[in-house]
């Protein structure tokens, strides 16, 4: 399936993709707003440990811990289209998820009490940290390259 | 009736072993019962369902389409009455015969009802299914007061329920800490200090001697072992789960606390698998069978049962006790071994402003962990302990709030994001044990 892939040779942690994603995934899509009234949450994460910058966002696994872990049916692998999505309706805040994600990559949104992860940006041809990486250390593709 | 595949009970493992089947073989007729009248509803959800937040609806744990989509028989509100392990028959309440080929126990665990006196009153209820929570909903009306017997995952869970619905509640933990089999002394008191916080009495270190009430068998109150009177219209038992084992009890299957499993959650009796609250399998971080009651184990135990019942081997990695809680608020996770009581243990632990991180290191890897607060990278720490990985080489960085993937060897974190290595083979690192 078509994920986004980080290229670590390339990727300096500027952090654009935490910008661009938290900005897509608030109501507003008001960078300010996204931010202080919101609190819109970003789903992918930049880990900075000199030299080694990270975009980490969640890899919509074949067998998904999250999915397999998740208490109450809110997580469900798409068998079509290969995605791992969370129904935020019934998604209960438990957060199980997150103790089974070997990545790391869900988040808890406190504000509406319920797991938040990477959806690819469904509204888009291309994940919004993809398009907007400066130095296209992000890609989207089948396989990584 | 003929199937070629029987599951008895269909919550977290009988789901699981339906999907993993039907990814495997599209025909084979598949046939789920339970003696529950529902379809799959997420039994941790009946503490959302009592406290008024969710409807049945909102707590199905798959579409209500889900067995016709499966191709599958539900006989829901049927229970099993009698199981010829060796000519695998299986009798309904109703009379009808099901003649199966493989079969599935994932009957899950009755509520422990200990034998205190004047338990038999009315306002007595266990909480584990949701007619348990449709009851005391019913009860509620008249009641200002409960006391819940039992300071562990059911018992929190409930009181928390009937605090969102009013009540003041009192908690009875026999232990000296609130959730002492899966928490710290550090996580408990957090525990405790949040339900405090929320208006709910623990009482530890004692038991509920006495449930009294009127003539006419309404509960009024309890009486504690150091003599103390709690008044109350409402008791609810949640000392624990035990194997439901009653179908099986007579038969030759090989018994332990629970139905015992090996590694593909097979039986002693062949095509007959067990997972889920009524199995006993494999604890990676005990490295032997135990139980481990808890949902996550059932759903991916039936996977792994499902699997081989449909002729795919499927191993079960093994589980281990694990839990994230989010009670009134305060995020929580624990895995494992989290109070090591001997000297072989190593233990990281670290307060970061309300947040807290203890990692237990057994032979340089994770065997256990407890985080209060920022529970977001803990899956990077269980993914650890699961796959049994050495942390020696990053041990530093284990107690940084930053700590991430970038901290491990790139071999692993390559592997994780599906970076191929440049000029390497997909050799397994070495730093991997495998359980």
């Amino acid at each position: 399936m078509m994920k986004v892939h980080v290229r670590e040779e390339i990727c300096m942690g500027c952090g654009l993709c935490e910008v661009f994603c938290r900005v897509e995934h608030s109501e507003s899509k008001d960078l300010v707003r996204a931010f202080k009234q919101e609190k819109a949450l970003p789903r992918v994460r930049v880990e900075r440990r000199k030299p080694l910058f990270l975009s980490v966002q969640c890899r919509h696994c074949s067998e998904p811990p999250c999915v397999y872990a998740c208490l109450s049916g809110a997580l469900q692998k798409d068998d079509s289209t290969g995605k791992v999505s969370i129904d935020s309706g019934k998604c209960i805040g438990c957060w199980t998820c997150m103790m089974a994600c070997p990545l790391g990559a869900i988040r808890r949104d406190e504000v509406r009490h319920v797991a938040v992860k990477c959806d690819l940006c469904p509204n888009r041809e291309v994940p919004v940290c993809v398009a907007n990486c400066p130095n296209e250390a992000l890609v989207y593709a089948e396989e990584s390259q | 009736m003929n199937t070629k595949y029987l599951i008895i009970g269909n919550s977290a493992g009988g789901v699981g072993a339906a999907e993993a089947i039907r990814q495997i073989d599209r025909r084979g007729t598949l046939t789920i019962v339970s003696d529950e009248p529902y379809p799959a509803y997420s039994r941790p959800c009946i503490s959302h369902y009592l406290a008024g937040e969710c409807s049945l609806e909102g707590m199905l744990f798959r579409p209500a389409d889900f067995y016709e989509k499966n191709g599958s028989t539900a006989l829901l509100g049927k229970g099993v009455t009698h199981l010829d392990l060796v000519g695998r028959k299986a009798k309904l309440a109703d009379g009808q015969e099901i003649a199966w080929e493989n079969l599935l126990l994932a009957t899950g665990g009755t509520p422990i009802f200990p034998a205190i006196k004047g338990s038999d009153r009315q306002g007595v209820f266990t909480f584990t299914t949701l007619d348990d929570a449709k009851k005391i909903r019913e009860f509620l009306k008249d009641v200002s007061q409960a006391v819940v017997i039992g300071g562990g995952l059911i018992g929190i869970s409930v009181a928390e329920a009937l605090t969102k619905c009013g009540l003041k509640v009192v908690i009875v933990e026999m232990k000296e800490r609130v959730l002492n089999t899966i928490l710290d002394e550090r996580g408990s008191s957090l525990v405790a200090e949040r339900l405090g916080q929320a208006g709910l009495r623990i009482v530890t270190g004692h038991t509920v001697a006495e449930i009294w009430g009127a003539r006419h068998g309404l509960v009024k109150g309890v009486t504690l072992d150091s003599g103390e009177d709690i008044p109350c219209g409402l008791v609810v038992m949640a000392i624990g789960v035990t194997p439901r084992l009653e179908l099986v009890k007579d038969s030759q299957i090989k018994l332990n606390r629970g139905i015992v499993v090996d590694r593909h959650m097979a039986t002693s009796i062949s095509d007959v698998y067990a997972c889920g609250d009524v199995a006993e399998a494999y604890d990676l971080v005990y490295e032997a069978n135990r139980l481990t009651p808890i949902w996550p184990n059932a759903y991916l135990g039936g996977r792994v049962a499902g699997g081989n019942m449909a002729g795919v081997e499927a191993k079960y990695t093994g589980g281990t006790a694990m839990n994230a809680l989010n009670y009134f608020g305060l995020a929580m996770v624990s895995a494992g071994l989290v109070s090591p009581q001997n000297g072989d243990c190593e233990v990281l632990s670290r307060q970061y402003g309300q947040s807290y991180r203890k990692l237990v290191l057994k032979e340089g890897r994770l065997a256990g962990m407890v985080f209060v607060g920022d529970i977001e990278p803990s899956g990077i720490f269980f993914d650890l302990l699961k796959e049994g990985v050495s942390v020696a080489d990053f041990k530093q960085s284990l107690l940084e709030t930053d700590f991430g993937l970038a901290c491990l060897p790139s071999a692993l974190w390559k592997k994780k994001l599906e970076v191929p290595s440049k000029g390497s083979s997909a050799a397994e690192p070495e730093i991997v044990r495998s359980r």
